[in-house]
């Protein structure tokens, strides 16, 4: 018997550390632990070292060094954002602007606040996943204080229209925040082009290590702070400094996006090729999410008359590691929102299946996973009473 | 997340299939929900000779309408009526809270099976002891 071999489908849940990256951290966790709050020498080299991360993060923004602020992930950064801007902006209005197919550190932040006095309208959107600018323009009110829209969706890959949806923001002088943590690395991002006034990112989902993110805040941005304690990040965002995480941040998301047009043309043929083979080799299927303005290692897919999580063990017994946006993975019965939000019917949606290609993924992969798949998926419909009667047509295409 | 014992009977199920002129069938559970299973049943003198299933759901409701089909095989029906969802829990080393469902789901497709029996008979359909959807409330789909 041979080494049961793993195929990692599941990118955008999260990615391995980098050899580059995790090198460029080694040594703040040893030789340069110095606090960098501190006055004495070996303090200095952990400054500068948080200094060149923000201006590699800034860089790769398009922003300035000193409108970047670390802080512990994707969530946090998502909750300050929502949170600092509603609080500080409290006296001019309280409605906030998001969608229907937000990751849930926005729209859990925005339940909350709703809680809390506020008001929330969550914006529809069309089959393939996307937001109507003018719908967006058409909810605003004099109240509005926020907008929150996400730049690519984590289940389904579809990317936004950023930059109209932040035009239409800046147009009415609202500020405009975007969770980028798909993103990164896939779209070129630049907040000045793209009227971005605040944007979350998570180091995990671009080859970097978890615990560690960023929240770009525009200059001039009226803001409260998260977390309140000492003076750090220009005593926006309390708490000594994950060194070694913010020097691992800073190098990853200058790989990520050092060649984006590069990055984006491998992974996209690795994954045009899976998804052909895929609608090629099994009947009744449902891409999900758009057609062409989706995140390039993207592959959502609904397959009739089955489950996802039995898929899922399936998959995992041959050593594919995938995800579902269907109920029985989370633990609740309640199928993907975003996938109910594009309108797929819920008994659809409950045999999705995404699979997200990375660096890590080879030809030899896609080949493996083309071999495994339909017969994962014909073995679970043999026993779905929901085939009934499909039997015969169902292998002539 | 899952015993041994489920994931056996998830990828090697017993009594997959359909009966043809079954005795009885149970058809429960609703796609919309995630779930459903049909039980078919033969019936020869009062005792199951044999019980097949087909199954649209998560690896524990393979597995449940794997072990139930296997727990009343043989059985006479009174015998097989008294076969429980927590019987079948317990048979698959146990299932994670959050699937609980799961096992009532099979215990009740037996039932179902059993009743259609009775009615095809003339006999009048046993009721239920411990209806299950009162008890499972917060896990039953709301669709």
């Amino acid at each position: 018997m041979g080494e049961k071999r793993t195929v990692y489908l599941d990118h955008s849940a999260t990615t391995y550390v980098r050899k580059e990256v995790l090198d460029a951290m080694v040594p703040y966790f040893t030789d340069h632990f110095g606090n960098p709050s501190s006055i004495y020498h070996i303090a200095g080299v952990s400054r500068k070292a948080i200094d060149t991360a923000r201006a590699q993060v800034a860089k790769a923004l398009g922003a300035g060094p000193e409108e970047i602020y670390f802080t512990s992930g994707g969530s946090e950064s998502d909750n300050w954002a929502i949170k600092g801007i509603a609080s500080a902006n409290v006296k001019k209005g309280n409605h906030i602007i998001t969608t229907k197919i937000e990751h849930h550190a926005v729209l859990h932040t925005c339940e909350f606040l709703e809680k809390n006095g506020f008001t929330v309208t969550y914006l529809p959107v069309d089959k393939y996943g996307l937001v109507d600018p003018a719908e967006l323009e058409r909810a605003i009110t004099d109240k509005t204080i926020l907008i929150s829209i996400m730049y690519a969706n984590n289940e389904i890959g579809t990317i936004e229209p950023i930059a109209e949806l932040g035009a239409i923001a800046r147009k009415h002088k609202i500020p405009f925040h975007t969770d980028a943590v798909q993103a990164i690395g896939n779209v070129p991002i630049d907040v000045n082009a793209q009227n971005i006034d605040l944007l979350s990112l998570s180091a995990h989902k671009f080859y970097g290590p978890k615990g560690v993110g960023v929240l770009y805040i525009r200059k001039g941005t009226k803001i409260d702070n998260l977390i309140h304690g000492g003076g750090q990040e220009r005593r926006r965002r309390a708490g000594t400094e994950n060194i070694a995480g913010i020097v691992g941040c800073g190098r990853a998301i200058e790989l990520a996006t050092a060649d984006i047009e590069g990055h984006n043309k491998r992974i996209r043929a690795l994954r045009d090729r899976l998804l052909a083979g895929i609608q090629a080799a099994i009947p009744h299927t449902h891409l999900n999410g758009h057609p062409e303005k989706r995140l390039p290692g993207n592959i959502n897919i609904s397959f009739e008359f089955i489950e996802g999580e039995s898929m899922l063990l399936w998959l995992d017994d041959e050593g594919i590691c995938a995800s579902t946006g269907s109920a029985c993975t989370s633990g609740s019965l309640e199928p993907s929102h975003v996938l109910l939000a594009t309108g797929l019917p819920v008994e659809i949606s409950h045999g999705s299946l995404r699979l997200t290609l990375g660096n890590v993924n080879t030809d030899a992969d896609v080949d493996f996973v083309l071999e495994v798949l339909p017969k994962v998926v014909s073995r679970l419909r043999e026993m779905s009473p929901l085939y009934k009667g499909k039997h015969g047509g169902c292998n002539v295409q | 997340m899952y015993s041994d014992k489920v994931m056996d009977h998830f990828k090697n199920p017993r009594n997959v299939g359909e009966i043809e002129n079954a005795s009885g069938v149970g058809e429960v559970g609703n796609p919309v929900c995630g779930d459903i299973m049909n039980i078919y049943l033969t019936i020869e003198n009062n005792v199951i000779t044999d019980a097949k299933f087909k199954t649209f759901g998560c690896g524990a409701a393979i597995a449940s309408s794997s072990m139930a089909t296997e727990l009343v095989k043989g059985k006479t029906l009174e015998e097989a009526w008294e076969v429980s969802n927590k019987a079948v829990a317990e048979a698959l080393e146990g299932l994670p809270p959050v699937k609980m469902h799961c096992s009532v789901l099979a215990e009740e497709g037996i039932h179902k099976a059993i009743n259609d029996y009775r009615k095809k008979q003339g006999l009048e359909p046993w009721v239920e002891k411990n209806p299950h959807s009162h008890e499972h409330e917060d896990m039953t789909c709301e669709h």
